[in-house]
Parts: structure tokens; C-alpha cells; sequence
């Protein structure tokens, strides 16, 4: 049933352009800060796995390493992305984004 | 068998994708982002990137979806976020945001139709024949080719380490005098 469907890099490139695009209708539909960081993750996730579908596809291992560095600054957007939330929260008692439309103190 | 493990791996990483944006308690979405971490991991298996796999696992759905719960947790902030906004621009932000995602993607998959890609194959090593042991490889690339990344990295780490401590311990001394004053 299966064997006649054959996955190439196409089908993982199409899920995660998908992917990125719900990551991002996600980050201007939601408004708990919380769940738009999620959403952040969720958009980085789709760029990362392009990557090692092209490097499976070209078959070069660079694919992969870059993936290791969008990890280490997705754990640091996380770090101070989830403190600033913390901050925000102990101000505001809420963290919805309509609270800091203002930008203001 | 691999176009299986494809379908399944794809219906769990946009069922959870789906979630995070829907479910309304953010514990939920932070379970759903867990599902779909776990899906991306399987299809890295599926592309053989073993390691990134691994790391996937450790970092991704262990570390931050942990640090998620944690802080949803600490602040009690997992109620439901209320309905209509308090931004009146907001209004029509939803409906834009649906169609211009529709657009998006309707407008790759139809770049992306009948073209591929171009590029220069196995530039700084292949994946190896057998496919799944390419940790050496990776290891070689890593501290030799991108090792100014290697080490900018690390600075970006420390920088973000001192900037949450910064953040977290400016509003408590901020609060501490508040405190005192009212006393």
C-alpha cells in the first residue's frame, strides 16, 4: 500500500513550511505571552528541520551543525524571553500582550 | 514502512502544532508543544540526524518544555486568557492573520511545485554510507569549520544566563522597596 509512495525531501520541506506558518498565525492570533513564545519555538522547529531535510537531500553534514546553534539560541531566547515574562507578571500581575501594548512602565 | 512513519510523524507534529495555537490553558498548549517536538524528532531519525534527534529530545522537549510548565506554574497564570481584547486593533488582527497564513503557504507549495533547490553537494562532509552513525563527522565539522560560531555561542549563553538573573533580580529589589516604603 505504502511502497508506491515514495517521501522525498519535498514532503518535509511542505510540513515545515506548514509548520512555520501555524507557528506564526499562532504568534499574531494569541495574545498570553507565554503561548506566543511557543509559538517562537514552534516557527524555529520548522526552520531547523528545512535544515537537516537539506542536508539530507545535498547529503553535507553543515545541515545539522547550524541546527545545534538555532538550539543554543532558541534555549537562550527561552532564558531571557520566560525572565522577562517573570518581570512583567511581577508589575502587572498578568502577562497577556494587551498589558504591554504600550510599551510603557 | 517509511512512508508511515512519514504520515504519522507529520498528523502528530500538526496535531500538537494545531494545539499549542488553540488550546485555551497554556498547560495544555505546552503539552501539545511537546507532542509536536517529539513528532520532529522522529522525522529527524527518519533523515538521518541521530545526534540532532537526541539533542531534540534532551534539550527541546526535556528543558524547555519543562522550563514552559515551570514558569506557567510559578506565575499561576494557567487560566483562561480572556476572550475579547482589550486593544481595539486587535479585532481585525485574527481574521488578517488566518488568511495571510493561508496565502503563505498556498504561495510556497506553488513556488515550490515543480522547482528544487540548488546547491553544492557534501561541501563539508557527507553523511556517511551507513547513515547513522555521523557523530563523528558532525564532531569534526563543528570544532573545526564553524568554530567561531562554536565559540560565539558560548558567549551568547553567558550573555543570556547574566541577562534572566539581571531580569529576575531588578523587579525583586524593586519590590523590596516598594515594601518599604509602604511600611
Amino acid at each position: 500500500m505504502s511502497a508506491a509512495v515514495r517521501i522525498t525531501s519535498s514532503y518535509y520541506l511542505v510540513l515545515a513550511a506548514v509548520l512555520f506558518t501555524v507557528g506564526a498565525v499562532g504568534l499574531l492570533v494569541r495574545r498570553n505571552t507565554i503561548v506566543m513564545f511557543m509559538c517562537i519555538e514552534l516557527m524555529l522547529n520548522a526552520a531547523n528541520l528545512t535544515f537537516v531535510a537539506f542536508a539530507d537531500a545535498l547529503d553535507d553534514i553543515s545541515g545539522q551543525v547550524i541546527v545545534f546553534f538555532t538550539l543554543v539560541v532558541a534555549a537562550a531566547e527561552v532564558a531571557v524571553g520566560l525572565a522577562l515574562i517573570v518581570a512583567i507578571f511581577r508589575r502587572r500581575q498578568d502577562v497577556t500582550a494587551d498589558d504591554v501594548s504600550m510599551l510603557g512602565g | 514502512m517509511e512512508a508511515v512513519i512519514f504520515l504519522v510523524c507529520a498528523a502528530a507534529v500538526l496535531t500538537g502544532a494545531f494545539g499549542v495555537i488553540l488550546a485555551r490553558n497554556p498547560v495544555h498548549s505546552a503539552l501539545f508543544l511537546l507532542m509536536t517536538l517529539v513528532g520532529i524528532a522522529v522525522l529527524y531519525l527518519q533523515l538521518a540526524a541521530a545526534l540532532v534527534a537526541a539533542i531534540q529530545i534532551v534539550v527541546y522537549a526535556s528543558a524547555i518544555v519543562v522550563l514552559f510548565l515551570f514558569v506557567i506554574t510559578l506565575l499561576g497564570v494557567d487560566r483562561l486568557e480572556p476572550a475579547e481584547s482589550t486593544v481595539s486593533t486587535r479585532r481585525l488582527q485574527t481574521p488578517v492573520a488566518v488568511v495571510l497564513g493561508v496565502l503563505f503557504v498556498a504561495g510556497i507549495i506553488a513556488l515550490a511545485g515543480d522547482t528544487w533547490a540548488t546547491g553544492a553537494r557534501s561541501v563539508r562532509g557527507r553523511l556517511g554510507p551507513a547513515r547513522d552513525g555521523n557523530v563523528e563527522t558532525l564532531a569534526r565539522v563543528l570544532f573545526t569549520d564553524f568554530v567561531w560560531a562554536f565559540e560565539i555561542t558560548a558567549v551568547l549563553l553567558v550573555i543570556a544566563v547574566i541577562g534572566g538573573v539581571v531580569l529576575a533580580r531588578r523587579s525583586g529589589r524593586r519590590e523590596t522597596t516598594a515594601g518599604e516604603a509602604g511600611a
